[in-house]
């Protein structure tokens, strides 16, 4: 809200600045009080989940807030899932199930996010740059058709696939669960992926073209490397919403390909849960996201706008 | 399936006889590979269906023949294609696969669903699946469980646009001049990506916990004495809206500031040497710049909006008195708690209708009132 155009001038100009615009202080000092409580509300459940599993139950009955100051930190939670120091190397069911299920998020995310990749980018390739004549579909349409599966809702899908997955013999399998979950990113990938492709120069396939490369070759060789970063972002954005998905998790498998959403959601079901497991299970199930999230934000913050903005 | 449309290799001969030569050998060639693929086809799903309805026991145990079969007539296709057409099948081999799969994966459930929905078929009664024509949208039209959830539904929609103003707030906030808006960018992001699962019961069942949930426990501490979030219909609703608030408005609030950064520069200034104050210029020259960005956002949270489920589920399970269900909560319900396969799917397929005419309008409204005010 620099008001004045030597706002971003040197220290001396804007402690003077200070002192003789109390408007553009108290200005400051609200925006500063906004963003602060936002962070707040953004950040405290989270950190509320993770201090809770280092809770006992006293602790928690009490609303005791701040580790160290008023409680004394306790692995108690941890030890119910068998990832506590003094549990890690004794032989655990809840850590062999809580394994599995964590293997199981993460090959399920990956496989789909990266079929999606592969086919969703040579897709939006083709759409980006040749033009399609198919019955009456032009390209217009059928980039459409791709985005119009946005609107289908879960519901209407997933009876249809438990019957179907049921004859295919794929309930309960994690080659299932990738189909429906590259089914479900593959517009979103569309999307961004060819926005990707919509701001690389022609002129370099063109080249490549001339050099004697085929249509494939050029885009393997020349375009691909190009479209990584945007590949990168569309890929880790698709693996966030597959590991958060439950409506078809809680479907389509019953022991062997659960995910954990599904486990979480199993846990909560179930009465005179412990708040310590609980969230020691809710914190191991955010942590790879809240890591990535952190430390990939520019990529999600590159794929979340690709085509929306322009 | 798309053989039909594409025009079979009549490409008009090139001016070197061998070239035109070798090419006709080889759109031979693909027409041949694509004719048996569909033949291999189409004898496997005849098989299938022998075997299902008992004509023949070759004693196939599933229908995965069918679909390693649909595998290998989807890779014919494209071969052929590439074979037959020359660069223009390279082109098509782009896109068909992404079709195909979509094809496979969509099309034919939507179509199975629309019988299924004709008919009653519960999978915990001994009988099994029954045709029965209107049956189910009578039952759906006497619902009053559904009506309900897709009144709530509106609710929930409209719940998008305080969303929408909150985050539109965060973005001018993110977009000002402060320090550490890394920091402040980063943090506000992260509830985005924490799955709603993990959110319902972080947020649902322990924070907002009666007894000694902190946000109770503040909230007792403000003088409301009797703070029970989900007791009665509108406070749940309000709670849950603001669960689903909280993991959303990250989404919203990234594309808003993508969309004011995104502004020419010299507007701004513009507005500052006329002496605009905060409010008159956001007024009067950002929030009309960025109604595109606003309309994109907005409408795709109401289509992600129509598919709330998960908080609701696994928070309130509707209650109380379904105040809070939502339509694809209360389906879930009906699949997985009463195994009402053929009503569930009546009551999926009727609101897929609801949901695209919904969407087709705001579509039209939004493209019609861009018109106008440009």
């Amino acid at each position: 809200m620099a008001s004045t155009p030597y706002a971003s001038a040197g220290d001396e100009d804007r402690t003077g600045l200070w002192s003789r615009r109390p408007r553009f202080m108290t200005w400051s000092l609200l925006i500063y009080a906004a963003l602060i409580l936002w962070a707040f509300i953004s950040l405290f459940p989270i950190y509320w989940t993770i201090t809770t599993s280092f809770k006992t139950a006293v602790n928690v009955t009490q609303g005791h807030l701040i580790p160290f100051v008023d409680f004394t930190p306790d692995w108690k939670g941890w030890r119910s899932l068998g990832l506590s120091p003094d549990t890690i190397s004794a032989p655990s069911t809840v850590r062999d199930e809580f394994v599995r299920r964590f293997l199981n998020s993460i090959v399920a995310s990956a496989g789909a996010s990266f079929l999606a990749v592969i086919i969703g980018s040579l897709a939006a390739y083709g759409l980006s740059r040749f033009s399609y004549k198919f019955l009456w579909m032009r390209n217009k349409d059928i980039s459409f058709f791709f985005l119009s599966q946005l609107i289908l809702p879960p519901v209407v899908l997933a009876m249809p696939f438990l019957v179907l997955y049921k004859h295919l013999m794929l309930l309960d399998t994690l080659i299932g669960l990738i189909l429906v979950y590259t089914l479900m990113v593959l517009p979103i990938v569309i999307w961004i992926m060819r926005d990707q492709f919509d701001t690389i120069p022609l002129e370099l396939e063109q080249a490549a073209l001339v050099d004697g490369c085929s249509i494939w070759g050029a885009f393997l060789r020349i375009v691909l490397p190009i479209a990584l970063p945007g590949m990168v972002a569309a890929f880790i954005l698709s693996v966030i919403l597959c590991w958060n998905e439950y409506f078809f998790a809680a479907l389509l498998t019953s022991s062997n390909a659960k995910t954990l959403p599904v486990m979480v959601a199993s846990q909560t079901g179930s009465q005179g849960i412990n708040w310590w497991s609980m969230a020691a299970i809710a914190t191991a199930a955010i942590m790879p996201l809240v890591l990535v999230g952190i430390f990939l934000e520019r990529y999600i913050v590159k794929g979340l706008t690709a085509g929306a903005v322009k | 399936m798309s053989h039909t449309a594409m025009p079979a290799g009549r490409q008009p001969l090139s001016a070197r006889p061998e070239r035109a030569e070798l090419q006709l050998i080889s759109a031979r060639r693909g027409r041949r590979l694509f004719a048996a693929a569909t033949i291999f086809l189409f004898a496997v799903l005849l098989l299938q269906v022998l075997d299902a309805t008992g004509v023949t026991a070759i004693g196939l145990v599933s229908w995965r023949p069918l679909l390693f079969a649909y595998i290998i007539w989807a890779a014919a296709l494209c071969t052929a294609q590439i074979l037959i057409r020359g660069e223009d099948g390279q082109r098509a081999a782009f896109v068909l696969p992404a079709v195909l799969f979509t094809v496979a994966m969509v099309v034919f459930p939507t179509v199975f669903g629309l019988y299924i929905a004709f008919t009653d078929w519960n999978l915990s009664a001994a009988a099994g699946r029954r045709f029965n024509g209107l049956d189910n949208l009578r039952t759906l039209f006497a619902d009053v469980y559904f009506w309900n959830a897709l009144l709530n539904m509106v609710y929930y929609v409209a719940a998008v646009l305080v969303q929408y103003a909150i985050a539109f707030g965060l973005a001018l906030l993110l977009n000002a001049e402060i320090r550490a808006r890394k920091f402040f960018r980063v943090a506000f992001l992260l509830p985005l990506m924490l799955s709603p699962v993990a959110v319902s019961w972080m947020i649902g069942k322990s924070l907002m916990e009666y007894r000694f949930g902190p946000a109770a426990t503040l909230a007792r501490h403000l003088g409301w004495d009797n703070p029970a979030f989900f007791s009665t219909p509108w406070l749940a609703r309000t709670s849950i809206m603001a669960m689903d608030a909280w993991v959303s408005i990250p989404f919203m609030m990234i594309l808003l500031l993508a969309g004011l950064q995104a502004l020419p520069a010299e507007v701004k200034e513009a507005a500052k040497v006329d002496g605009a104050s905060g409010w008159q210029s956001f007024k009067e020259i950002t929030f009309p710049l960025m109604l595109p960005v606003s309309m994109t956002v907005v409408i795709l949270r109401i289509i992600f909006q129509l598919k709330l489920a998960d908080i609701v589920i696994n928070v309130t399970a509707g209650g109380p008195g379904g105040a809070t269900d939502t339509v694809s909560s209360f389906i879930f319900r009906e699949y997985r708690d009463r195994s009402n396969v053929g009503y569930g799917t009546m009551l999926a397929e009727f609101y897929l209708v609801v949901i695209i005419i919904f969407v087709a309008l705001i579509l039209k409204g939004a493209s019609r009132w861009m018109q106008r005010s440009n």
